[in-house]
């Protein structure tokens, strides 16, 4: 504690010579330096170098981003199988709890760069374009259209890390709650497409999907919506259309939404 | 977590831009839509400085409110409480978020004389 003070309960922030906090003996010539730096600015200047590098190999780039639980792995298993023999994609994993899904992922015909973000205490909350960067080394981005990076399960930090996408989307699970997007508007506000993921459990649970949609386009008017279960494949196609690339069609699921 | 993250890049910022000298405050923007839990930060920046050249430096932070300008009408719009992005005035969904979104390190407070440096 103690040497974090905001604006609005003290007023010695604009006195740099009054300190309060520090006493030893420190007060002679002290001076204040303006510096109006973006505190994302380096990790900005990164992602811009991986977007340069998409580019380059004229490879397209999905941020993917969800709450843990909500089905991303499984809805990415069904996209790289959908999109076999379609598109050549790669795939950065930065949320793989196990070995397991790593080989599950890797039997479908895409090149995948896996991110260790596991390691410590807790793991890392987000991929950052530092990451990402490090992951693409991985992958040979000359052989491939496509790259997905699954972000890390969190519905705060990855919406605040650009790390070098072009578009970004995520995966919502009906099990969440209509509420999500007022809670979160930050990561809803992010992306350009929402997968509404577990709609075959829509008869055993009580979500209102009116209202989920209208919180939705209450903070992301523009938003296209998917509604899907990427255990049975019901509306998937229309997902794996977007990916595929904004030229694709607009899929069944979106219409009579609105926006 | 996440304002660990941040911290560590606040600092990587502040020691760049001190060049040695001894920081006493350090002084950060940060919008209401920026999801940084006030707390959450102390904490994390403390645990950041704590046994580094910057382990002197408070942490003051200056909320920024979020405003939405309207593309129909010119509006602007302070959001409050549960977020609303659309116009006040006119009620159009076709604004543009102008302030709010920052995270910015605004100033540092530096000891120039080389004799109390080093702490």
């Amino acid at each position: 504690m103690g040497r974090f003070h905001r604006h609005d309960d003290h007023d010695h922030g604009d006195h740099p010579g009054h300190d309060h906090g520090d006493h030893s003996g420190y007060a002679t010539g002290r001076r204040r330096i303006e510096i109006l730096e973006d505190i994302f600015a380096e990790n900005d200047h990164l992602a811009a170098h991986n977007r340069a590098a998409f580019d380059a190999a004229g490879v397209r780039a999905i941020n993917l981003m969800s709450s843990p639980g909500a089905g991303k792995t499984t809805l990415l298993q069904r996209t790289l199988a959908a999109l076999q023999g379609r598109l050549r994609v790669g795939v950065v994993e930065g949320d793989i709890e196990t070995d397991l899904d790593a080989e599950r992922l890797a039997g479908l015909g895409a090149q995948v760069a896996l991110l260790n973000t596991g390691a410590g205490f807790g793991g890392e909350c987000h991929l950052d374009a530092p990451m990402v960067a490090r992951a693409l080394a991985d992958l040979d981005l000359t052989t491939l259209d496509l790259v997905l990076i699954e972000n890390v399960g969190n519905l705060v930090c990855p919406a605040e890390f650009d790390v070098g996408e072009h578009r970004r989307a995520m995966v919502f699970s009906i099990t969440e709650g209509e509420d999500k997007p007022l809670k979160y508007p930050v990561m809803f506000r992010a992306v350009e497409a929402v997968a509404v993921n577990k709609i075959d459990l829509a008869p055993y649970l009580d979500f209102d999907r009116a209202l989920f949609l209208r919180n939705l386009r209450q903070v992301n008017p523009t938003v296209t919506v998917f509604e899907l279960s990427a255990r049975t494949g019901e509306g998937v196609a229309a997902w794996v259309d977007w990916v595929a690339g904004p030229d694709a069609a607009v899929g069944p699921a979106d219409q009579g939404l609105g926006s | 977590m996440h304002e660990l993250a941040l911290s560590q890049q606040v600092a990587r910022l502040v020691t760049r831009a001190a060049a040695g000298r001894r920081v006493a405050a350090v002084h950060v923007e940060v919008g209401h839509l920026r999801q940084v839990v006030p707390e959450a930060l102390e904490h994390a920046w403390t645990a950041t400085v704590n046994r580094t050249p910057l382990a002197a430096a408070r942490l003051v932070v200056t909320p920024v409110p979020a405003v939405v300008r309207c593309a129909d009408c010119h509006a602007e719009t302070v959001l409050a409480g549960v977020p609303r992005f659309d116009c006040g005035a006119c009620g159009s969904p076709a604004t543009r978020v102008v302030r709010g979104e920052e995270f910015r390190l605004t100033a540092i407070d530096v000891d120039d004389d080389p004799a109390t440096a080093g702490g």
